[in-house]
C-alpha cells in the first residue's frame, strides 16, 4: 500500500481557492500513486470514484457532505489509502446499499482515521483482499432495522484487519459475510440496533479484545467454523432476544478469556460442536449459558460463573458436553483434602431453570424458598435434568485468568 | 396512643428477646461479611435470609407479646382510654422495636465493613426497607390472629401456619397453577398473584435489583413495563403500604368489637 513511495509522485491539493476545488476532479486528474491532499473545508460531493492507486488524505478533517444523495467514495483499484476525512449524510435507499466508503474487488487498501456520521452503510468491502480498516469512528443514527445499514460490512473478502474502530448506533456494528481469515481487534461496538458483531459463513477469523456493549441483540456468530474469540467483553445486552453472544452452527472454535457481564443470556448455543470455552468470566447474567440443543463435544473448563441468576439451562435430557474445573459461585460443597477442588460434583442445571424454560412466567418465583426446595430435591436425585451433566472437579476459589 | 406505644416499646427494649434478636442479626451480619468478604455478595445472601426469617420472627413475636401482656391489657382497658389506641399502640411498639433490632443489628456490621463506600448501598437500604415492611405486616397479621383466638395454642398454631403458607405453600400453589395453565397468557395472573403475598412482593422488589437481566428475558409487555421501568418499584412499595394499613385497620376494628 505504500508502494507509491518508490515512484516519483506528486501531491495535488484540494481547497476552495486551489486549482482543484472539488475532490472528484482532483482524483480524476491525479496519476497513479499520487497523493490528493484535501485541506480543511466542506465539500458537497457524491460518487467520488477512485480507480487508480492513490492516497486520499484529509488535513484537519475536511468534511465531505453527501447531502443524502448517495454513495460518497468508491474504490475500484488496488493500493488505495483513504485517511483523515469526515464524511456525513450518506443517502438512504431501499434498493441500493449506499456506503460512505465502498471498496470493490481491490487489494492492499488502507482506510483509516475516518469519522462517519449520518450514514447508511459505513465502510463496505466487497470481494476485496489484504486490506486494513483502522481507527475509524462511525456514529450512525439508526432507529429501525429495515431502514438502516451496517457500520463495517465485509462481503466475500479475505485477509482484512479491522482494528481500533469505534462504532455505534448503526444496524450491525461489524458484519461479515463470506469473509475468511480476518482479524478484528480492539474495536468498540455499542448501542447498535441489532448486533455489535455479526458473522455469517465466515471461517478462520480471529476476534480479540473488542468490547460489545448494549447492543440490541449482542453478538451473533452463525454458520462458521474455526473462529477464535479471545478476551472480548460482552456487556449489558438486555431483552428477550438479546444475548452476549449467539452461537448458531459454529464448529471447531475457541472461546477464551472473554467477559460476559450482565446480559440477559451470556452465551446462547445452538447446534455448535467441538468448541472449547475456557478462562471466561460470566458475571451477573440472567443465564450464563443457554444450550438449545444439538450441541456435542463441547468443553467448558476453567471458567468463572459468578452470581448468575442461572448458570446453565438445557432443554433436553441428553448431554454430550464436558464441564471441568470451573468455579461456580453457587457451589456449596467442601474440600476436605485441601487440593482446591471440591469433593462433591456441582450440578449447574437447576430444576427451576427447566421450569422456566417451560413456563417463562415462572421467572417471577426466582429465589423463593419453594424453588430452593425443589432445586434441592432435584439436586439430590435428578429426574428432569440430565443425569450426567455435572462438574466433577469444581474449583473452590475463583480462577485468576492470565490475560494479555 | 403514644404513651402506650412508648410503654410497649420500652417494655420490649428491656426484655431479653429483643436483645437476642438484635444479637442474632449482629452475628449474622458479621458472619456473612466474614465468610463472603464482599459486601455485595453478603447483601444477596442476606436477602434470602430476611425474606424468610423476618416474617417468621414478626409473627411469633407478635402473638407471644399479645398473649403475655394480656393481663396488663385488661388493666388498661379498665382505664378511660380508647380501645383502638391501646391495641395500635401495642402493635406499633412491638413492630418498631423489632424493626429497630433488625436495622441496628444489620447496620452495625455493614457500616463497619464500609457499606457507605460500596456500590451496594442501594441494595442494602432496599433490604432494610423490605425487612421493616415485612416486620410491620407480619406483626399486624399476628395481632389479628391473637385477637381472634383466646386459646394460646390455637393462636400460635395459626400464626405458624400463616407463615408457612406465605413463605412456602403459596409459591407452591402459584407455580403449580402456572404450569397447569401454561397454554394461557399468564403475565397478568403472575403479577397479580405476587401482589397478594407480601413475601413474594418483597422478593420481587429485591429481584428488580438483583436479577433484572434475567427478568428482561421474558417477552410479555406487562412484564416489560413492570420490570423495565420504575413502575414496578413504585407499585410494589404502594402495595406493601396497603399490606400494612389494612391489617392495622383490622386490628382496630376487631379490638373495638371484641368482648373482653
Amino acid at each position: 500500500m505504500l508502494a507509491g513511495k518508490s515512484v516519483p509522485a506528486k501531491t495535488i491539493e484540494v481547497c476552495k481557492k486551489c486549482t482543484y476545488s472539488e475532490i472528484g476532479k482532483a482524483v480524476e486528474a491525479a496519476n497513479d500513486y499520487d497523493t490528493v491532499l484535501v485541506r480543511k473545508g466542506t465539500y458537497k460531493e457524491v460518487n467520488i470514484l477512485i480507480d487508480k492507486p492513490l492516497v486520499l488524505k484529509g488535513e484537519n478533517y475536511p468534511v465531505i457532505d453527501g447531502e443524502l444523495k448517495g454513495e460518497i467514495i468508491t474504490i475500484t483499484s488496488d493500493d488505495v489509502t483513504v485517511d483523515g476525512l469526515f464524511i456525513i449524510n450518506v443517502g438512504t435507499s431501499y434498493t441500493v446499499d449506499y456506503a460512505a466508503v465502498r471498496v470493490i474487488k481491490s487489494k492492499n487498501f488502507l482506510i483509516q482515521n475516518l469519522v462517519l456520521e449520518k450514514l447508511f452503510f459505513g465502510i463496505y468491502l466487497e470481494k476485496s483482499e489484504n486490506g486494513r480498516v483502522y481507527h475509524n469512528n462511525i456514529i450512525g443514527d439508526a432507529e429501525e432495522e429495515y431502514n438502516s445499514g451496517n457500520g463495517i460490512q465485509l462481503w466475500y473478502s479475505k485477509n482484512i484487519e479491522i482494528e481500533q474502530n469505534i462504532i455505534s448506533h448503526v444496524r450491525d456494528g461489524i458484519y461479515l459475510e463470506f469473509a475468511d481469515d480476518c482479524i478484528i481487534k480492539n474495536n468498540i461496538s455499542s448501542n447498535n440496533v441489532r448486533y455489535g458483531l455479526h458473522f455469517m459463513f465466515s471461517n478462520n477469523d480471529i476476534y480479540s479484545n473488542n468490547t460489545f456493549e448494549n447492543n440490541g441483540a449482542g453478538v451473533a456468530v452463525m454458520f462458521s467454523k474455526e473462529i477464535k474469540m479471545y478476551n472480548n467483553v460482552f456487556r449489558d445486552n438486555w431483552g428477550s432476544a438479546a444475548y452476549g453472544m449467539l452461537l448458531k452452527e459454529i464448529n471447531d472454535s475457541e472461546i477464551m478469556g472473554n467477559t460476559f457481564q450482565e446480559n440477559t443470556v451470556g452465551i446462547n448455543i445452538e447446534g455448535s460442536n467441538r468448541i472449547t470455552y475456557s478462562n471466561n468470566d460470566f458475571i451477573r447474567n440472567g443465564w450464563a449459558i443457554k444450550s438449545r440443543g444439538a450441541c456435542y463435544a463441547n468443553l467448558f473448563t476453567e471458567n468463572n460463573f459468578l452470581y448468575n441468576s442461572f448458570d446453565l439451562s438445557y432443554n433436553s435430557k441428553l448431554n454430550d458436553n464436558k464441564f471441568e474445573k470451573n468455579y461456580w459461585s453457587n457451589y456449596a460443597g467442601y474440600d476436605l483434602d485441601k487440593d482446591g477442588i471440591g469433593d462433591v460434583p456441582y450440578r449447574p442445571v437447576k430444576l427451576f431453570s427447566y421450569v422456566v424454560n417451560r413456563t417463562p412466567e415462572a421467572i417471577i418465583l426466582l429465589r423463593s424458598l419453594f424453588t430452593d426446595i425443589i432445586d434441592f430435591s432435584e439436586k439430590v436425585s435428578p429426574v428432569f435434568t440430565p443425569d450426567n451433566l455435572l462438574d466433577i472437579q469444581p474449583k473452590m476459589k475463583q480462577i485468576v485468568h492470565d490475560r494479555n | 396512643m403514644l404513651k402506650i406505644l412508648k410503654y410497649s416499646f420500652y417494655d420490649l427494649m428491656r426484655s431479653r428477646w429483643s436483645y437476642v434478636y438484635f444479637v442474632f442479626y449482629l452475628v449474622l451480619g458479621f458472619v456473612l461479611l466474614f465468610l463472603n468478604n464482599n459486601v455485595s455478595k453478603a447483601v444477596i445472601t442476606l436477602m434470602n435470609v430476611i425474606i424468610i426469617l423476618v416474617p417468621l420472627i414478626g409473627t411469633i413475636f407478635g402473638v407471644m407479646y399479645y398473649y403475655n401482656s394480656k393481663e396488663f391489657t385488661g388493666l388498661l382497658l379498665a382505664q378511660p382510654i380508647k380501645r383502638s389506641l391501646i391495641f395500635l399502640g401495642q402493635y406499633l411498639g412491638v413492630a418498631l422495636s423489632l424493626s429497630m433490632s433488625l436495622i441496628i443489628g444489620l447496620g452495625i456490621p455493614f457500616i463497619l465493613y464500609g457499606i457507605f463506600r460500596s456500590d451496594a448501598i442501594w441494595d442494602f437500604s432496599l433490604l432494610l426497607i423490605t425487612g421493616t415492611f415485612l416486620t410491620l405486616i407480619f406483626t399486624a397479621l399476628s395481632f389479628n390472629i391473637a385477637l381472634s383466638n383466646e386459646n394460646r395454642i390455637k393462636g400460635f398454631g395459626y400464626a405458624i401456619l400463616l407463615w408457612l403458607f406465605m413463605a412456602v405453600i403459596y409459591d407452591g400453589i402459584f407455580l403449580m397453577s402456572l404450569m397447569i395453565f401454561e397454554d394461557y397468557p399468564l403475565d397478568t395472573f403472575s403479577l397479580t398473584a405476587t401482589m397478594f403475598n407480601p413475601i413474594d412482593l418483597s422478593r420481587v422488589l429485591i429481584l428488580l435489583k438483583l436479577d433484572i437481566s434475567a427478568l428482561m428475558g421474558y417477552t410479555g409487555a406487562l412484564f416489560q413495563k413492570f420490570f423495565g421501568t420504575n413502575f414496578g418499584m413504585f407499585l410494589s412499595i404502594g402495595i406493601l403500604i396497603l399490606w400494612v394499613v389494612i391489617p392495622a385497620w383490622f386490628i382496630e376494628r376487631k379490638a373495638n368489637r371484641k368482648d373482653f
